[in-house]
């Protein structure tokens, strides 16, 4: 499998990162590289063997149904770029 | 002999006796850290008015004579992905260089509870993406025994800290390697518990499945404290265990007969410097000669734990890191087109290279496609190294082995070529993988670089690492030995 420069074009895009022309040549060098190395996996036999997503067994944390505060507005904001009105502000979505 | 030279009982006997207050000790650690750190660079935040304001309050309970926590008056570094209430935490990111978390860590919580000294916050590889702390976005932290050398990653300001005698104990957190490599390369004991043994509420999270928070001390009785005052189930972590904590300081009885020791071929051949395996092999002399015995085993498929750990460690980051957008918290990109925009370059600008690479491999892992090939092939890969663990535990007791092939290498020395660092974690990678617990306690010198020996145990028996770690130290004096700088 190789990756071409295009692939990491694609991928950056699904990432949502902007890499310069020489990030594009030394990633498409390096992934090639480390994924070239994770072909050694395609030599054993996994049929029948199970993935472990976690290696312990997990349960869902859940609580009552009641109502009880939230965090005070002042530190949800507390690092917010920029807010306005009780809002995080980006960018306008629609014209 | 400074006071970072005794151990935490003997502290607490000086304190008991009113030789000692918190005061001191905090006094003697930012001393330290003003004659060195600029050397060492271990601390991205210093947070010193709060710590003198902590250990005036611990002075007045000192002569009160009130209860003390088991942590009394302890200076403390906290690796900087484990947030603390108003106190700067950056995953030595950019962009992350202007967040004040809102909330503490459960740990941190737990540190401030049984009563030590928050001094600031340790530098790291980026969001925990390295091995050898040279990824940190402000500036790479220094071996204290050589400072031309790495201090291992992506802990590395925990244990350089430690070894330096500029914190009297920290935190690090452990996804591949991250407490026991640099605590190997800086000659220190760095536990990494049972995956859900220790609250993960408040570390930033890098590879969910793997990360787990853990002590770097001095020596084995510390770090039997600190996990003391750590662990424990966390209703606001639905990772963490619901078992029952032992008593781990009653379990460092010195005795080890009988005891069963397992060394993996695979952890002292081909690959490892002959000299680290010399001391691995020296130390399993001093063991057998405390009562135990050992016998060579295989892990056969610890040949494939760096491809398996790199897919899923790198898929998980890229799901994880996608919350860094620029919109609740961060660094925000000047002047953006559009939102899809503001996303871009918010996170081009704040992420470093070795991040991205890692999101890239992840997305790339789990893109339409390409997810059974890479993803879930490495899960099942993951089954088979669990079962190789879970097989000799069936007839062991303890698994032991080098932490690291080699010493501390140079600065600069591998920063190309990711691949070859990536190689550096082959011993601590399978454990995590695992979700087993290891501490890695200094085992001997090579070329004047700490050799690290890698003690590894049964899911959630944390008592017989230490105990036989414990009972090692007992009888060597390697974690005695303190680097030039600290002489100085």
């Amino acid at each position: 499998m190789n990756i071409s420069n295009q692939d990491v074009q694609h991928v950056a895009k699904l990432a949502r990162l902007n890499l310069t022309a020489d990030e594009e040549l030394v990633f498409t060098e390096q992934l090639n590289a480390i994924l070239q190395y994770a072909e050694k996996l395609d030599g054993l036999n996994t049929e029948n063997v199970e993935p472990t997503t976690h290696v312990l067994h997990l349960s869902n944390v859940m609580r009552e149904d009641e109502e009880r505060e939230s965090l005070p507005i002042e530190k949800v904001f507390a690092n917010a770029p920029e807010e306005e009105a009780g809002q995080f502000k980006v960018p306008a979505v629609l014209e | 002999m400074s006071l970072f030279d005794y151990t935490l009982s003997e502290i607490h006997n000086k304190m008991n006796g009113g030789e000692l207050s918190p005061t001191d000790l905090v006094d003697q650690a930012f001393k330290t850290i003003q004659e060195r750190d600029n050397r060492v660079g271990a601390y991205l935040t210093l947070d010193e008015e709060q710590a003198r304001a902590t250990a005036r309050k611990l002075d007045d309970k000192l002569k009160a004579g009130g209860e003390r926590g088991l942590l009394f008056g302890l200076p403390v570094g906290i690796k900087d992905n484990i947030v603390t209430e108003g106190l700067r935490t950056t995953c030595a990111s950019q962009f992350l260089s202007n967040f004040n978390p809102v909330y503490d860590a459960t740990v941190t919580k737990k540190l401030r509870k049984a009563d030590s000294v928050i001094l600031g916050k340790m530098n790291m590889d980026e969001f925990a993406m390295g091995g050898s702390n040279e990824n940190s976005s402000f500036h790479p932290v220094r071996n204290p025994w050589n400072l031309e050398h790495v201090p291992g990653g992506s802990s590395g300001g925990s244990a350089a800290s430690v070894a330096a005698g500029e914190a009297y104990f920290t935190l690090g957190s452990d996804t591949g390697g991250s407490i026991r490599q640099p605590a190997s390369y800086c000659g220190v004991v760095g536990l990494k518990p049972t995956y859900g043994l220790v609250s993960r509420f408040g570390l930033v999270a890098f590879a969910s499945s793997l990360d787990q928070i853990g002590p770097i001390t001095k020596n084995v009785e510390d770090s039997a404290y600190v996990l003391q005052a750590i662990a424990g189930y966390d209703s606001m972590d639905s990772t963490s265990a619901n078992v029952e904590i032992p008593d781990y300081l009653s379990a460092l009885t010195g005795d080890i007969k009988g005891l069963r020791i397992a060394v993996p071929k695979e952890y002292v051949g081909e690959g490892v410097d002959p000299v680290v395996k010399e001391k691995v092999m020296d130390a399993l002399k001093v063991l057998e000669g405390l009562g135990a015995t050992w016998e060579e085993v295989s892990l056969p498929h610890t040949e494939y734990a760096v491809a398996t750990y790199y897919l899923l460690a790198s898929s998980e980051a890229s799901s994880n890191l996608a919350r860094f957008d620029g919109v609740r918290y961060g660094v925000r990109s000047d002047n953006p087109a559009n939102l899809l925009d503001l996303y871009h370059e918010s996170r081009s600008q704040g992420f470093g290279p070795e991040v991205k690479r890692r999101i890239m491999l992840g997305t790339y892992a789990l893109s339409s496609g390409y997810y059974d090939a890479y993803y879930l092939k490495a899960q099942k890969v993951r089954t088979l190294i669990k079962r190789d663990f879970d097989q000799v535990f069936e007839d062991f007791d303890i698994i032991i082995g080098p932490t690291a092939p080699t010493t501390a290498f140079k600065l600069g020395e591998q920063v190309d070529n990711p691949l070859t660092m990536y190689l550096n974690d082959i011993l601590t990678i399978p454990v995590s993988l695992a979700g087993v617990p290891a501490v890695s306690v200094p085992c001997g010198f090579a070329e004047g670089l700490p050799v690290g020996m890698q003690i590894i145990g049964k899911a959630f028996d944390e008592s017989t690492v230490l105990r036989v770690a414990h009972a090692y130290e007992q009888h060597t004096d390697f974690h005695k030995n303190r680097p030039t700088i600290v002489s100085e």
